[in-house]
């Protein structure tokens, strides 16, 4: 009768709270048509400098007659799983292209971006074992670790003598239980080029560091894979290292390569061990084989023209000059970074105002003809949360007038919005 | 064990769902087998070590070698000596299509599965029951592929941004308003990948201080989302109600465990089809139950969406009920829609939530544009909006094609697992030989099936699995079973004790059977 009573009672929650009408990441911005070099953004028609189109290879006739030709040959979706006949002779030439590319043993593919890194660090570490991670490492790399249950440490973004006094501690008490010891696996995951800061991480020291205190490296390389490197493979051909040193690079396809998806790439004692245990890979279905063309053809390009990662790389120092010097606003990232953060030098005191400041001067340079974008975060999800900022984005369709219109759109809406 | 369910006024047609039991001599014989495997496996690592036997697994580089272990030896003790001698039945290579019929490209083993080779040929129309292609819509041709050609050419593969940054389409907006319409909800929203939706929208919807009720055979993505949103997850037997109902009294009238405080919102995670078993979840006493307790109903119909239902609404339409009862829709478009992705429905305040919060909308890319187009002419063409009827022809054929195929399988005498309605059709094996030499068998007889044991499945319980797909004639159906029953002789599968009296052949209406005892 009690139990009637108490049924009876209790009231859950909403099941959602409600959001307010006005909230800044409620609002899409709609795009009508491809979102190529010249973008339509709510009726607009603009320059876009918000998409992660490194190479240009969004609106390339190769890609796209390649992926017409899969999907004239295969349809659209795969109908599976790779266990159950989801397995296309296109996905095994797409790995084996991307494992010759990056020249390792084996690469294998994810149809998620965000599934990639997510479901191969909870692979390897499991409850009990240890990973370092960078304090700016992206919200996928924060997902894959929850997922893994181990123990996380951060240490300061970039910052070698941090990890260095954790892995120190980490010995000491190895030293007090050898026998735990023994059996903990360590990880230190990393980003090639990191997404919220636009920097580099210093991967000779890591390298150092690993074999002094026995860590795998696993380096995700979503931004830096066909931007740094001579031939676009990514940092370690950036600092000339031996890529047989990195335990597992992880990398999406969605930003130089124009496609959908993501791989794992390195040495096949490692990427083996995902095809039965990645749980992105065994339980959802595989990429669609237009996408996987579009990727194999987007490598071709890659290959075939290994100038592009110069010019964008130039194109990258020109704006990060251009940028200097906007007062109130400063340019966060390497100058050979396509992918800059511009944040405010003063806040006005809450997260709130200062999204409203940034969202006024996007809209002044949408207004005049360039798209930006701010940096989308979930604020209650995130470890360590970056600053609100502007994301600037540089590709190689980009003309140098264009750089220069947009750097000089921002000077003006900074001293008409932010003094 | 057989229910036959009519229960009152919940339910408005027959439910009829089978788990007929393991015979002992059988279960006795699997564990036996299991048993030898792994004295066989023990053996073999034996000869492995004392360097007896060649060890053909990548090993470690040598400047790691004094590192910890990246794997624990027994770990891989199941993948070394069980999987590797029938890993041929999986990951198969196809190369055309994945409809009805489909190529496959041969592989051969020269040393016992530890690698592949192709020999470059093609076995071609093999009769595909392994794909999820419940409506047929693996075409290569037709007025689906002829509109994600177009999209492809005008917006390109890829969207290189998030949606709540760059990457919001008119297309996907489109695509947003439609799929809405079809379920009959107010709004919804399309994810670029159907086990993301699960694993980053759970999440968001629930969080500490919270509880989920979950199916114990739910599947990896929803379990991963239950796991990431950090709620306590209390789990109830496979569709059973007294189970959830004692789980929803203990949870109310307890409170949390340590705190003794009300918990803050109960959710409940269940699936329309399980695809392992082919069971059908039994919604009219869930949302009774959802009801009279006050929690909130969260619906993964993956496989459901398209397959059930007079016209393809899925297991809401399938039961009668209202759609506005079901708080949070979810289902895949990868199964039904050949396409990709995944979608939630649900009310306006729900979806603007997700929009804002969802883990996918701020950092993942959104979803490729002709894949999104052909998700639009698909689910028009289901709804009738293209003028044709093709739509409505493929649930009702997909219908008659289970009814068939379900019925001609028990009466030849195997064990079916699953509900009488759901396309997807487990036949028990249970020893472990046998799934290999079944996957094998009907490979040979040019029919690919989908067989799967151990970790999947409990055990003793492995089992084949086929997809019943509305591309499939009865000419095909008639062929595989035929090939069904001869490889069924063969290897000994026809477990089954309840005989069927064979219907004389009428065709399709609705069956009442005898059913005499052996």
């Amino acid at each position: 009768q009690e139990k009637e009573e108490l049924i009876e009672e209790w009231q859950p929650e909403p099941l959602v709270p409600s959001v307010p009408k006005d909230h800044p990441a409620l609002n899409y911005n709609i795009v009508s048509g491809p979102p190529t070099h010249i973008i339509t953004v709510n009726g607009k028609e603009c320059i876009n400098f918000a998409s992660f189109n490194f190479l240009g290879l969004l609106n390339n006739e190769k890609v796209k007659s390649a992926a017409q030709a899969s999907l004239k040959k295969y349809g659209v979706g795969t109908c599976g799983p790779r266990g159950f006949y989801g397995t296309f002779d296109v996905h095994l030439e797409l790995e084996e292209r991307l494992a010759k590319f990056m020249r390792t043993e084996e690469a294998i593919i994810y149809s998620y971006g965000f599934a990639t890194i997510a479901s191969a660090i909870p692979a390897y570490s499991k409850r009990g074992d240890i990973v370092f991670v960078d304090e700016a490492a992206c919200f996928a790399i924060q997902k894959g670790l929850q997922a893994s249950r181990s123990n996380i440490k951060l240490f300061k973004h970039n910052d070698m003598a941090d990890l260095e006094r954790l892995l120190k501690e980490q010995e000491t008490e190895d030293q007090k239980n050898p026998r735990k010891a023994r059996v903990t696996r360590r990880f230190i995951v990393v980003e090639g080029l990191y997404m919220n800061t636009g920097d580099i991480c210093p991967l000779p020291e890591l390298i150092k560091l690993k074999y002094k205190y026995k860590v795998r490296i696993f380096l995700e390389e979503s931004l830096s894979f066909g931007v740094l490197g001579e031939h676009g493979r990514g940092i370690t051909e950036h600092f000339g290292i031996n890529i047989d040193d990195i335990d597992l690079i992880s990398a999406n396809m969605e930003n130089s390569l124009a496609s959908i998806g993501g791989f794992c790439c390195g040495r096949s004692f490692i990427i083996d061990h995902q095809r039965l245990s990645g749980q992105g890979y065994c339980f959802s279905a595989s990429l669609p084989p237009l996408l996987a063309a579009a990727a194999i053809e987007a490598l071709n390009i890659m290959e075939d023209n290994p100038d592009i990662f110069q010019t964008l790389r130039t194109k990258c120092e020109w704006m990060h000059k251009a940028l200097q010097g906007i007062s109130g606003l400063k340019v966060v990232g390497e100058s050979f970074s396509p992918a800059l953060h511009l944040q405010l030098e003063e806040s006005c005191g809450s997260r709130e105002n200062d999204v409203k400041l940034l969202k006024r001067v996007v809209d002044y340079c949408m207004n005049s003809g360039i798209a930006f974008t701010q940096a989308r975060y979930l604020e209650k999800e995130e470890k360590c949360l970056p600053p609100p900022s502007i994301r600037v984005v540089i590709t190689v369709e980009q003309t140098e007038q264009e750089l220069d219109k947009a750097a000089s759109l921002l000077k003006e809406a900074a001293q008409s919005l932010l003094n | 064990i057989n229910h036959v369910v009519h229960n009152g006024g919940l339910y408005k047609r027959p439910f009829n769902e089978a788990f007929e039991e393991t015979p002992m001599l059988v279960a006795v014989l699997t564990y036996v087998g299991y048993g030898v495997l792994t004295l066989f496996g023990y053996l073999r690592d034996f000869m492995r070590q004392w360097k007896i036997e060649k060890c053909q697994n990548a090993t470690e580089r040598e400047e790691q070698k004094d590192f910890v272990p990246l794997y624990q030896d027994f770990e891989n003790f199941y993948n070394r000596n069980l999987y590797m001698r029938i890993r041929d039945s999986w990951n198969r290579p196809i190369c055309s299509v994945p409809g009805a019929k489909v190529d496959m490209m041969e592989r051969v083993s020269h040393d016992y599965n530890w690698t592949f080779t192709y020999t470059g040929r093609v076995i071609k129309d093999i009769i595909n029951m392994g794909s999820y292609n419940y409506l047929g819509f693996a075409q290569k041709t037709g007025a689906c592929q002829e509109a994600a050609a177009k999209v492809l050419s005008q917006y390109g593969a890829g969207v290189c941004s998030t949606r709540q940054e760059m990457g919001n389409l008119d297309k996907h907006e489109e695509l947003e308003k439609l799929v809405a319409r079809f379920l009959g909800v107010e709004s919804a929203m399309a994810y670029g990948m159907g086990f993301a939706t699960n694993s980053m929208n759970i999440p968001a919807l629930v969080g500490k201080g919270c509880l989920i009720l979950s199916d114990e055979l739910n599947h990896a993505s929803l379990v991963l989302g239950a796991r990431l949103s950090g709620a306590t997850i209390r789990i109830f037997k496979h569709n059973n109600m007294q189970s959830l109902e004692k789980l929803l009294k203990d949870a109310i009238v307890h409170g949390q465990p340590r705190t003794r405080r009300p918990w803050k919102k109960i959710l409940i995670l269940v699936e329309g089809i399980y695809s392992m078993e082919g069971s059908i979840v039994r919604l009219p006493e869930v949302i009774a139950l959802k009801k009279k307790y006050k929690s909130y109903l969260y619906l993964d119909e993956a496989h459901s969406i398209g397959a059930l239902g007079p016209s393809g609404r899925g297991v809401v339409e399938y039961f009668g009920l209202n759609p506005e009862d079901v708080d949070v829709m979810m289902g895949t478009f990868t199964k039904s829609f050949g396409a990709a992705g995944g979608y939630i429905g649900g009310k306006k305040e729900l979806i603007d939530y997700l929009r804002t919060y969802s883990h996918s909308a701020a950092y993942a890319t959104s979803m490729s544009p002709p894949v999104v187009e052909q998700i639009i002419t698909s689910v028009k063409c289901i709804m009738g909006e293209d003028g044709t009827t093709i739509g409505r022809a493929r649930v009702q054929q997909l219908a008659e094609n289970t009814r068939y195929f379900r019925r001609r399988l028990k009466e030849m005498g195997f064990i079916i697992y699953g509900n009488e309605d759901s396309p997807v059709v487990p036949l028990m094996l249970y020893m472990p030989a046998k799934i290999g030499a079944f996957g094998r068998e009907m490979l040979k007889r040019n029919i690919g099936v989908v067989v799967v044991g151990f970790p999947a499945t409990p055990i003793i319980e492995s089992r084949a699995r086929f997809c019943l797909s509305a591309a499939h004639t009865k000419e095909m159906l008639d062929t595989a079973l035929k090939e069904i029953n001869e490889v069924g002789d063969l290897l000994q599968l026809k477990y089954s004790r309840r005989r069927l009296v064979p219907l004389l052949d009428r065709p399709f209406d609705e069956t009442t059977y005898e059913e005499t005892e052996d």
